[in-house]
């Protein structure tokens, strides 16, 4: 704040500190970093007394002692002798695997059920509109419980599977819905299947480069190459030749009911199914919200200056309305990215095995170490959601309306 | 010219045809199915399948509803009744209905207080919500508090009538001094108030057994009541801390803008689970050695710090909508900070910032369900563990989940209804 007045000679009288504009300022800054180191300290000589009397201290030891707990859904090697540390990996896998699968599954629904809702078509819009309002007004934690009940208490046994008149069967007989899990067929990497996978990732790229070229050519020339077929092609058929010419070396294994279980396939637990389904529906809802925001924002004046420059709807959608409503779209849609990514902490609901479930529960009941643990998840957290939010920053400066 | 015009025309009309009514379809309600429901082959489509999905649910769902019994006392016994029919065991919640409101520790004659507690508040909340109300009704809104936790948790009379007081003696000397200086006024009286609480605490033992209500502990609060105590404290408690919040984080001060820049980034970054895991575990490590402050205040402490830093964005994006020469105007008007936030901007910016505070308001009540994770007993805390884990009622899902869902979403649909209805009752510009 400045002062219109000359500022007043002579000499410095202590009353100054609080009734000049020119020190007020340091003196309410000095009062509020006194009382903070005051209340650092008091919490800190609280903490070494309180560790003291318990004979405890601070130390990320525990991190290398065998976990001793079984985890059963995990990507990387793990078993009961395993460290600390490593069932903490496994837990971040789990949660980064979690939250991924989430989002893309949120992203797909909302944006259907965003553009849905817009729709000319009463049913639909009204349709899209009750079930944003229900999943938006109800506890995440409940959905996730819910659809852990679904799997758990209404899909059948395994054993329901067997026998002549089996009450269950499997879809394709390449799927099997049970409830204790869904098992899918599980590709099996075979010798020479890395080039297939190597020709696909060139195709992708090879794909990119066409696109540009095609894009570059149309503005410098006017010439219009095709888009659709041939982005097709390129992708599809080196990778499907080169499939052939090796022998077929990625074949699927499919799963098999032996016993009293399935065995082989890939098998995706209940508990993930249930908190995957569960943030997908719910943070869909969200999405769905933001999607119909970005797009009711942009002015009809746009669109209708495009339909009068002769473009036909489905371009005035991809040239004009789109890129303006993701300028719209993108920053909320990343925060609720960043929910996803925390919600899945409910994990610890329905037993899987996340980062808060095994740093933050099996390891922090077993050690008692409670002050590292939380402190470890905290930073953890707290390392996805700032990296986050500093991609978003860049991509807000990137497409933010650049004004004269 | 006319002439020799109407010469060259042999026939000329000179009246007016009558209006005729449009063709049937394209009026009324067939003109509407036509438009909305059959326009294409794609939408036409598009609803058939619509038709369809609402079918199944409807279908699924009526008869489970209809045919639901309601007066059985355990699962058994409701599975006899229903004799294979697909009909829901509704009388999961008749039985347990108390449970499932109070929790299980509440004493039982007294059900009547919480009760009261929610009726109370509605009357409490109502002239906050509608502006048209007379406005001595906000005196019992300032009243309530103190009313609620006599009801909620019992006791002497005297102890909330002693806080009452020490608030009263607080703004009275806060009203003394608040024409002079808004933080000298703001400080004394809040000095005065603690001053006055200390003295009374003197008091209040001594009168312990008058008027005095069952007084009941902290950890027998249980079921949908812990949800709304804990959702309506954190949301009322966790509004001026983010207000506070947002002005630091706003401010021209670098240090106290670096404190508030700290605390909300690093509240907003972790989900609030850990920060329950703070209340559960770690926050005993950080009191005087032998303090032991009941879960429901370190839960109440840690939820209202979460809400207030989602709270404090919000109102910081509201307090940076504002056009600049809101601020310039005040300054040039002479008043100073304290005057120019009460009186111009705040004001203005809170308006805008309405619907985001709703939403957190709206978020936080159903993030309230978190604290059954660390097993306190809110209501889905008594689902998942006294009532389902009961030989009673062990397979009862729906019913139970059901009420919870509808319980959470009446309350939660209800607010951002309220939300949607102020912003038309709040605009101010003519569109």
């Amino acid at each position: 704040m400045t002062t219109m007045s000359d500022p007043q000679q002579g000499s410095f009288r202590l009353s100054m500190l609080l009734n000049d504009t020119r020190y007020r300022s340091y003196t309410f800054q000095f009062i509020a970093l006194i009382l903070l180191i005051a209340l650092m300290a008091f919490l800190g000589i609280n903490l070494v007394r309180n560790l003291a009397e318990a004979g405890l201290n601070i130390s990320y030891g525990f991190l290398n002692v065998p976990a001793g707990y079984d985890i059963n859904q995990s990507l990387i090697d793990y078993n009961s002798q395993s460290s600390n540390l490593r069932a903490a990996m496994v837990g971040i896998i789990n949660t980064l695997l979690v939250a991924f699968l989430a989002c893309i599954t949120a992203t797909i629904l909302g944006v259907i059920a965003g553009v849905a809702r817009l729709s000319k078509n009463w049913l639909v819009s009204k349709l899209m509109s009750v079930y944003v309002e229900i999943f938006r007004n109800i506890p995440v934690l409940i959905w996730i419980l819910m659809i852990y009940t679904l799997m758990t208490a209404v899909l059948p046994a395994p054993n329901q599977f067997r026998g002549d008149n089996a009450t269950s069967s499997m879809l394709f007989d390449a799927f099997a819905f049970t409830n204790r899990g869904i098992y899918i067929p599980a590709p099996v990497w075979g010798p020479g299947s890395m080039i297939v996978v190597a020709t696909f990732i060139l195709s992708i790229v090879a794909t990119i480069i066409y696109r540009r070229y095609a894009v570059s050519l149309l503005f410098r020339t006017g010439k219009l190459l095709p888009m659709g077929w041939p982005t097709i092609a390129i992708l599809l058929v080196p990778s499907i030749l080169i499939f052939f010419i090796m022998g077929s070396p990625i074949a699927l294994d499919y799963p098999e009911l032996k016993g009293f279980n399935f065995r082989g396939g890939l098998q995706i637990g209940a508990p993930l199914i249930a908190l995957w389904l569960a943030l997908s529906v719910y943070t869909g809802a969200f999405i769905a919200e933001n999607v119909r925001a970005g797009i009711q924002a942009i002015s009809k004046g746009q669109t209708e200056a495009a339909s009068s420059l002769g473009l036909r709807p489905k371009r005035v959608m991809n040239l004009v309305v789109l890129p303006q409503a993701l300028r719209v779209i993108i920053p909320p849609l990343i925060s609720q990215y960043l929910n996803i990514t925390k919600n899945s902490s409910l994990a610890i609901a329905v037993g899987y095995a996340d980062i808060t479930a095994t740093l933050g529960g099996i390891t922090l009941n077993q050690t008692g170490r409670a002050i590292e643990c939380v402190l470890l998840l905290m930073l953890f957290y707290l390392t996805i959601s700032l990296s986050i939010s500093a991609i978003m920053n860049v991509y807000n400066n990137s497409v933010s309306l650049k004004e004269r | 010219m006319s002439d020799t015009h109407a010469a060259s025309v042999p026939y000329v009309r000179d009246t007016m045809l009558p209006q005729n009514a449009p063709p049937s379809t394209a009026q009324g309600p067939v003109k509407w199915v036509r438009e909305s429901l059959f326009s294409s082959i794609p939408y036409t489509i598009l609803t058939l399948a619509a038709l369809y999905v609402i079918y199944l649910i409807l279908s699924g769902f009526l008869p489970w509803l209809l045919g639901g019994v309601w007066t059985t006392s355990n699962i058994r016994e409701c599975r006899e009744v229903l004799d294979g029919a697909q009909a829901g065991c509704f009388s999961v919640l008749t039985e347990r209905w108390n449970q499932l409101l109070f929790g299980i520790a509440y004493p039982q004659d007294g059900y009547w207080r919480p009760t009261a507690a929610f009726v109370l508040l509605f009357v409490a909340v109502a002239p906050v919500l509608f502006g048209n109300l007379p406005r001595w009704l906000i005196l019992f809104t300032v009243l309530y508090p103190f009313i609620a936790f006599w009801l909620i948790w019992g006791g002497s009379l005297f102890v909330p009538l002693s806080a009452l007081l020490a608030a009263l003696i607080g703004y009275v000397i806060y009203s003394r001094i608040v024409k002079k200086s808004f933080a000298g006024a703001f400080f004394a009286g809040l000095l005065a108030g603690g001053v006055a609480w200390v003295v009374f605490s003197f008091i209040t033992p001594q009168l312990s057994g008058v008027l005095a209500l069952e007084p009941v502990a902290s950890r027998n609060m249980g079921g949908f009541m812990l949800n709304m105590i804990l959702g309506v404290i954190c949301v009322s408690l966790s509004l001026p801390l983010g207000i506070l919040l947002a002005l630091g984080r706003q401010s021209s001060l670098p240090i106290i803008k670096l404190i508030c820049v700290v605390f909300i980034e690093f509240i907003r970054g972790v989900p609030l689970i850990t920060l329950l895991f703070v209340a559960n575990v770690v926050l005993a490590y950080f009191l005087p050695p032998g303090t032991n402050f009941d879960l429901i205040l370190r839960v109440i402490i840690m939820i209202t710090m979460f809400a207030s830093a989602y709270i404090a964005e919000v109102i910081r994006g509201g307090l940076a909508a504002l056009p600049r020469g809101q601020y310039e105007a005040a300054d040039s008007l002479g008043l100073d900070y304290a005057q120019a936030m009460r009186l111009i901007i705040l004001p203005q910016a809170l308006k805008i910032s309405i619907p985001g505070i709703v939403n957190v308001a709206v978020g936080l009540f159903k993030d309230t369900t978190l604290v059954s994770i660390i097993s306190m007993f809110d209501l889905v805390g008594m689902i998942r563990g006294p009532i389902l884990a009961s030989t009673d009622w062990n397979g009862v899902y729906w019913e139970l989940w059901g009420f919870a869902a509808l319980l959470f979403f009446v309350v939660c649909y209800g607010i951002s209804q309220y939300s949607q209805w102020l912003e038309r009752q709040l605009q101010t510009d003519h569109h």
